[in-house]
């Protein structure tokens, strides 16, 4: 069993690892597509480069060879770890990214876990009694969270909490010499933004999880034994709803990064999703490959974080890879 | 449990769908919505207001007996602006969701009835696709050279290419759901007896998923498309508030709040409407989509119907 399962998780590794490259020809080709190359961007700044002079930068830069072998190039680099220079901040892209990696990834850590701190009891309790009540209200709350357009959630809370209210900041981080807690306090606005885009559908998923454990023979049997519904609902059944919910959240890492790219943006949080924005719309190759691939990287981890998480939590899954019903 | 329980299949299902006072009230204010959008232009005589055209001097007023909501940053009245930008967005949401559900659909019969290796390529796309970043890849597909790809420039840069393009690269995210739950359904379907006498009676392929199969997976497609018209606005409304879905001077509810930052300081009015007709339209079809769940799919245990 442990060899199926071994086998299981290196084949799900090689597959990703197969994606990741795949992707990134994808993304190359698609960015090569883009309108304006860095030379056209000169020229149209510049009135003294001639035709000539574009063509002949060009040739320099290597820009008028295919794009695959721009593409092998490029991937030949960055696997000695050369990852290019940004045009943009003019310094090696990996020191562009990393600080703003750290940021992004600090906002997503702690407004998940806010949520999944919330989603886990409201969604047992509502499980508890469906169609009562907080059941009801509960479900009308989730449903406003996954319908509301996230942007406009981030700019509802800057206009209540820093137009008119005037106890926040409205966005960025604060300067680097202010100290932790008042940089802090920049934190707040974005991390409430995300928690409360993602704690909706977690709810909804732990809700319907926990109605379907519910639903088990072992249930019944612990409630003919005669113990507490209330022990019955956070011991047993739980344990059963948490296995799924694990597993959406490593395919949710997908949403989660984009949900984190909107709410930088609104606030002005200088993380990788504002980075990705500027750097496409700048054609800064280099840059927009590196943070891209590592969002891809980061979903697909999450992915397999899922898979890990399965099979290590339950012993029934299957390791068969094929195409199963 | 309410009446419903004779009549024909579809009679019970409507009797159900009743009973959901969330989704019927949804269904309302859609049906409204989509006739107010329609005759927006009308509307527009009728109050002798201008969505269209900037007026400087009239710009940012408040509420008025004719500018039922004020105008906005360029003196365009604000509520029937607000009612074009219903039509492009609505426009684009149905012809994506459509677009999305015709390619799951096919791809998941193609899987579900192949079966073997056909099966497992498809399905390792379709896991691709929904592990994908999405959010980035459309930033790159949103900005895109068209004519680099070979269409002719006039063509790219018509405004008719700018709302096709969107609702090609939303589609082109949207259709693993309906794909999965189809080619899921496909392979419950094929074991039942119905279609294996058509099988035994020497029905091919195609005639088996045209016949047989697609009438069956009517419902759950219905629902799947429903509920991913919501989700769709979103991601419209997110590309047009970034400045990458639809372009101005075409009104989109996204593209109305590209300025919203700023204009929460000067006119917060203009930074709230175009936000609430979005988060009304995606909750009204995420409703609608949990009411029809519950009409056509009664096993299915749904969240807000109940009676």
């Amino acid at each position: 069993m442990v060899a199926g399962m071994t086998g299981f998780l290196v084949r799900r590794l090689v597959q990703s690892l197969v994606m990741l490259v795949l992707l990134s020809f994808v993304i190359f080709w698609l960015m090569a597509l883009m309108p304006g190359d860095p030379i056209d961007l000169l020229m149209a700044t510049n009135p003294d480069v001639t035709s000539a002079d574009a063509a002949r930068l060009k040739a320099l830069a290597g820009l008028d060879r295919p794009i695959w072998e721009r593409y092998l190039d490029w991937a030949g680099a960055a696997l000695s770890g050369n990852f290019g220079y940004s045009r943009l901040y003019s310094i090696p892209v990996l020191d562009v990214i990393l600080p703003r990696l750290g940021a992004t990834l600090i906002l997503l850590g702690i407004s998940t876990a806010l949520a999944l701190a919330i989603a886990i009891p409201v969604g047992v309790m509502a499980a508890r009694r469906p169609h009562g009540l907080f059941d009801y209200v509960v479900n009308l709350g989730c449903f406003a969270g996954i319908s509301v357009p996230p942007f406009w959630l981030g700019i509802l809370l800057i206009l209540l909490f820093a137009v008119t209210l005037g106890w926040l900041p409205a966005g960025g981080m604060g300067r680097p010499d202010m100290p932790l807690g008042q940089r802090a306090v920049y934190l707040i606005l974005p991390i409430l933004t995300l928690t409360l885009l993602s704690v909706g559908g977690f709810t909804r998923f732990l809700r319907a999880a926990m109605l379907e454990a519910l639903r088990q023979d072992h249930i019944r049997t612990a409630r003919a034994k005669g113990l507490s519904e209330a022990r019955i609902a956070w011991d047993h059944a739980l344990r059963n709803a948490l296995l799924p919910l694990i597993t959406v959240l490593g395919l949710s890492f997908g949403g989660l990064f984009s949900g984190a790219l909107i709410t930088e943006t609104v606030f002005a949080f200088p993380g990788m999703g504002k980075l990705i924005y500027d750097a496409i719309l700048a054609s800064d190759y280099n840059l927009a490959m590196l943070s891209l691939m590592l969002a891809t990287l980061v979903t697909l981890a999450g992915n397999f974080l899922a898979d890990l998480a399965y099979v290590a939590i339950d012993p029934r899954v299957s390791y068969s890879d094929g195409a199963d019903a | 449990m309410m009446a419903g329980n004779s009549g024909s299949p579809l009679a019970r299902a409507a009797a159900r769908f009743r009973g959901h006072l969330l989704a019927r009230a949804s269904l309302l204010f859609l049906l409204l919505l989509t006739l107010a959008a329609i005759a927006a232009p009308w509307i527009e005589t009728r109050l002798g207001v201008n969505a269209m055209t900037a007026d400087l001097f009239n710009a940012r007023m408040p509420p008025s007996a004719a500018n039922w909501l004020g105008t906005d940053e360029a003196g365009r009245d604000l509520l029937t602006r607000l009612l074009h930008g219903g039509r492009v967005t609505l426009l684009v949401a149905l012809a994506s969701a459509l677009v999305s559900a015709c390619i799951g659909t096919a791809i998941g019969l193609l899987a579900g009835l192949g079966g073997g290796r056909l099966d497992a390529a498809l399905m390792r796309l379709t896991d691709a696709v929904i592990a994908l970043p999405v959010l980035p890849l459309l930033f790159i597909l949103a900005a895109l050279d068209l004519a680099k790809l070979g269409l002719p420039s006039d063509l790219a840069q018509s405004q008719a290419a700018g709302l096709w393009r969107i609702v090609l690269i939303i589609a082109l995210f949207g259709w693993p759901t309906v794909a999965r739950l189809v080619r899921a359904e496909a392979l419950s379907l094929i074991r039942r007896d119905f279609v294996r006498a058509a099988v035994a009676l020497g029905a091919g392929k195609g005639a088996i998923a045209l016949r047989h199969l697609l009438p069956n997976l009517a419902s759950p497609i219905i629902v799947a498309t429903t509920l991913s018209v919501g989700n769709i606005i979103l991601f419209e409304s997110v590309l047009s508030f970034l400045g990458l879905g639809i372009s101005p001077p075409i009104p989109s509810w996204g593209n109305m709040l590209s300025n919203a930052e700023e204009m929460i300081w000067s006119a917060p009015r203009l930074a709230i409407w175009p936000g609430v007709m979005i988060f009304l339209t995606v909750i009204a079809f995420n409703f609608l989509g949990d009411g029809l769940q519950d009409a056509l799919d009664p096993k299915s245990d749904s969240d807000l119907g109940r009676d």
